[in-house]
């Protein structure tokens, strides 16, 4: 055992932990974070995605003590009581059934986005493709990921408008 | 709005005297063409405590657990202070968003605003035992008593306020929870004011809680209000924002982490354990061992995994090989004496008629094991504080899970309850609820809280399966062809089908040696179709593996139980007897449609035809026999329809694919679903359970099957048992909701089931498309590159 410190959603943790242990269980059974979810344990599915330094990372199969940088999780989102455009589009489509797997896709998604602010069709499959959901809301995804793409993009323009006012 | 008509083609009478109907039920067109209005809508708000909240709030007190009445109105319906109100019922939502679909339709019977209104659902202390959900018939079953109870609290409320203002009923209005005098709407008085806080102390009747009701009448359709609005579902902002407690969340004083150990091949016997081999092990707390079942307890969940992969176990293999592999199931199957075949369905003369046919079609199916794979792998916690247990669970029969939890444990009823949470997809596999009996089981023999969580290898190879089916399909034209007989034989692996949450069935009670020592029987299905076939003949059997008890390939009730696989065999053959005909297939099934009047009671037939038609006209179908002519490309498009009913819910669906022929790679890149279930309760909720159904059956046409040796099953995560992705998904997906429940006399459409139709003809739907496409019939699932490269090589496409 060891301690290992982690910056979560803003906010320093120090946890006497087996620094092998992957961060999931951190995150879920001592920081109470419920955003990402156990799945697999062997980085197959999605369902525990968290983003460090800006990329989707599998969280089920990432040693804490590896952990170089801030993580967000799902409950890290929001800004100042405001949904991520990502989430509210994820409302306004009415993606989740079960829900269990949309940590993943909802994460898997914002990086997408940040990286790529107007994915093709194409794109978003490929880029989706290793997010796994058994109650398929494949489909609804794909349309809140481009009314997410609208959201962030008329919000900069709304933003850039501003500045030049 | 244009009138309400439904796709041409049901019989005329009933339609003339549908229009009539129509002149009167606008409601009706509402329904209808809903999904094409924009509404506005306040995001859903939920009045006063979260539900989801206030379920574990209601998770502190002590027992013991009594059943709550269903014959008392208020253990279904309580009026707060401030004219809010909360509804309890005996359901769980697998994530198909019937909870708001609920909420809509008590409130409308209530008479109350939606958004003032809160759902308990599942809890089995606090909430009747409306069995949970399965058989998607919330809407179509449990809907009733829900409106009738809220209705009979509307008319209790109204009687209250006649006392109060000393007048007759009928001369008050009420409205949003407000009462108010015809005559002079100025005096008013609220359900807060009428009774709130405060019990009503109302009997109901009802021979069994499905016939729950008051004195009230139910509204007419027409007066519905909230029922038909696409409202947004209440659970999904938590579930967006990470703020809702999940099943595998529970956190509990004192609680410990369990993994189980299972046996390394089906069928083995526990010879000894080295406790020795985790001792050391930081945070170890047991190992528990009964008969074949081993389970390790850590205080920590990283421990308990380490334990139960450093668990030195000695097993012994059994003597007989539990299965044949799934290279060699089918042959297996064809071959094995059946332990059950009940007397065939027979019409007509089909032997005769096949052998005057001038034209005989023969074709063999086969459909393998395919698994729940839940995306979360089963878990479940228990608590058995002060001398009861509670589990924390998301069973989607918690009812179930609490008395087969107490009769295993040999424990009163009333000092065993479970606390419903959302988790991971339903769809049959927690109607078996292994994890909540060993988190159970665990917890008594420890006396600390449990927490069991299954890992991934553990649930994709030892969850429930569904059974595998071989077919033997004959069909007779005559020269006209038309299709004068039918022949067939189905033959499922369906031995020892596990029931739900049975003390006796359950994996622990197989492991532990607590089990039954007599399977079910299970069984084989027929096709749910409304053809007109002069002569058929429809035989079943069922088959066993050779293992029977302690086995991976344990089937349970998966999505529909038996309906893709009978569907794809059946809907797949209507096709090959269609092109042997050189008919198209669209027409070539309205002719089997029509070639009867005969009705059920909920005109069955006639919404058939308005689907089929439907699915048809939606896609663009042009008439035209099937194969088409090969394209010249590396990629060939095709189309293919199928058409199914369940219970008195009736799809019919239209894939368009596209086949690489270098590849052998298939992507259904549009699907067109017409869906008729009666009276619409939620559109959006509806249209995104149907897509999701029709999607999960095109995973199962894609990527499914449970492999194995003759000694374990070989698919263990999402590499060696893939899954439908992102990738595969549909450029385009168009749900039609029929609504075209024709009966003429009825003043009130009724509300049928949704969910596990879709699931039906996807498969064969895809398979009758791929078939126009390359002129190549797949006639084994699931369609994998490989195989269907092999397919179209052998037929030198």
């Amino acid at each position: 055992m060891s301690n290992v410190t982690l910056t979560v959603n803003g906010r320093a943790h120090t946890v006497d932990i087996e620094p092998s242990t992957p961060l999931l269980y951190i995150l879920r059974n001592d920081l109470d974070l419920e955003g990402p979810r156990f799945g697999c344990g062997l980085g197959q599915c999605g369902a525990c995605t968290v983003i460090i330094n800006g990329a989707a990372v599998r969280s089920c199969i990432t040693p804490c003590s590896s952990v170089k940088g801030e993580i967000t999780t799902l409950e890290g989102l929001a800004k100042d009581g405001e949904l991520d455009p990502v989430q509210r589009a994820w409302i306004e489509e009415q993606v989740p059934q079960c829900g269990f797997c949309q940590n993943g896709q909802i994460m898997t998604a914002k990086v997408l986005l940040s990286r790529n602010p107007r994915p093709t069709d194409t794109q978003i499959r490929e880029g989706m493709a290793g997010t796994l959901c058994r109650c398929m809301t494949y489909y609804r995804i794909h349309a809140a990921i481009k009314r997410a793409a609208t959201l962030i993009a008329d919000a900069g323009a709304a933003s850039d408008k501003g500045g030049a006012a | 709005m244009t009138p309400f008509r439904p796709f041409t083609g049901i019989p005329k009478q009933v339609e003339e005297r549908l229009e009539e109907l129509n002149a009167t039920i606008s409601r009706r067109n509402f329904l209808r063409d809903s999904g094409l209005l924009v509404v506005s809508f306040s995001a859903a708000g939920m009045v006063g405590a979260n539900p989801f909240a206030t379920q574990a709030a209601i998770a502190q007190a002590g027992g013991p657990y009594r059943d709550p009445d269903f014959r008392q109105l208020d253990s279904w319906v309580v009026i707060h202070a401030d004219s809010t109100a909360t509804f309890y019922v005996g359901k769980t939502d697998c994530g198909q968003g019937t909870g708001t679909a609920f909420r809509q339709m008590m409130c409308d019977e209530l008479d109350i605003a939606y958004d003032k209104t809160s759902l308990i659902m599942g809890s089995t202390d606090v909430t009747v035992d409306q069995g949970g959900s399965g058989g998607s018939d919330a809407i179509q079953t449990d809907g009733w008593p829900m409106r009738r109870v809220a209705a009979e609290a509307r008319r209790v409320l109204l009687e209250l306020a006649a006392a109060r203002f000393a007048l007759p009923v009928d001369q008050l209005a009420v409205s949003e929870g407000v009462v108010t005098v015809k005559a002079d709407p100025s005096r008013r008085v609220t359900y807060g004011e009428l009774i709130g806080a405060k019990r009503f102390n109302v009997t109901l009747t009802g021979d069994n809680i499905n016939a729950t009701t008051g004195v009230a009448k139910l509204k007419a359709v027409q007066d519905l209000k909230i029922v038909g609005l696409p409202l947004q579902r209440y659970d999904i902002p938590p579930k967006v924002d990470g703020s809702l407690k999940w099943a595998v969340g529970v956190k509990l004083p004192g609680m410990v982490h369990a993994r189980n150990v299972k046996p390394p091949v089906a069928g083995a016997k526990l010879v000894s354990i080295d406790e020795s081999s985790v001792r050391g092990i930081p945070g170890f707390v047991k190992v528990v061992s009964k008969g074949n079942y081993v389970a390790v307890v850590c205080e920590r969940e990283e421990q308990a995994i380490r334990a139960a992969r450093d668990l030195k176990v000695t097993w012994q293999k059994p003597s007989v090989r539990p299965f044949p592999t799934s290279e060699n199931l089918y042959t297996y199957m064809r071959s094995a004496t059946p332990t059950s075949s009940p007397n065939p369905n027979v019409v007509g003369n089909p032997d005769a008629a096949l052998a005057s046919a001038a034209k005989v079609v023969e074709a063999d199916y086969d459909v393998p094991f395919q698994g729940h794979t839940a995306l979360g792998p089963a878990h479940a916690t228990a608590d058995p504080s002060n001398g009861q247990m509670t589990i924390y669970s998301n069973d989607m029969k918690s009812y179930g899970l609490r008395n087969g939890v107490a009769e295993f444990l040999q424990m009163p009823r009333e000092q065993v309850r479970v606390v419903w949470m959302e988790g991971p997809q339903g769809y049959g596999r927690t109607a078996a609820d292994d994890a909540g009996f060993e988190a159970a089981f665990l917890a008594k023999e420890l006396g600390r809280p449990v927490r069991m969580q299954w890992t991934r290898a553990e649930e994709t190879a030892w969850d429930t399966k569904g059974p595998a089916f071989t077919f033997s399909l004959r069909g007779g034209l005559d020269a006209q062809g038309n299709l004068v007989a039918f022949d067939y034989n189905a033959r499922a692996a369906d031995y020892h089908h596990l029931g739900y949450n049975e003390p006796d069935t359950v994996l622990i009670a197989q492991l532990a040696g607590m089990g039954t020592s007599k399977p079910a029987s299970g069984g084989a299905a027929t096709p749910s179709e409304m053809y007109a076939i002069p002569n058929r003949r429809m035989t079943t059997h069922v088959v066993s593996l050779p293992l029977v008890f302690e086995t991976p390939l344990r089937t349970g009730n998966l999505r529909d139980p038996n309906g893709p696989q009978v569907t794809f065999a059946s809907e797949s053959f209507i096709d090959e007897l269609a092109a042997a005909a050189k008919a198209d297939p669209v027409e070539f099934r309205m002719k089997l449609l029509t070639a009867s009047t005969t009705e059920d009671s909920g005109f069955k037939r006639a919404r058939s035809i308005a689907v089929v038609k439907a699915a048809a006209e939606t896609y663009g179908w042009d008439p035209r026999p099937s194969p088409k002519p090969l394209g010249t490309g590396d990629i060939l498009t095709g189309r293919g329809i199928a058409y199914a009913y369940r219970s008195q819910t009736v799809v019919a669906q239209i894939a368009e694919v596209e086949v690489n022929r270098r590849t052998g790679h298939v992507w259904v890149k549009r699907l067109v679903c017409a869906h008729e279930c009666g009276l619409v309760i939620n559109p959006e909720g509806l249209r995104r359970t149907i897509e999701g159904g029709m999607l999960y059956a095109l995973s199962r046409a894609l990527h499914e099957e449970v492999k194995f040796d003759t000694e374990k099953v070989t698919s263990v995560d999402w590499v060696t048992h893939p899954t439908l992705t992102h990738a595969d998904t549909p450029a385009s997906i168009e749900v039609v909701l029929v609504n075209g429940d024709p009966k003429p006399d009825r003043p009130d459409l009724p509300h049928y089931g949704a969910g596990e139709t879709a699931c039906k003809p996807t498969i064969a739907a895809v398979a009758n498309a791929i078939f126009d496409a390359t002129g190549v019939r797949l006639r084994r699932v699931p369609f994998r590159d490989a195989r269907v490269l092999a397919a179209l090589k052998a037929a030198k496409v």
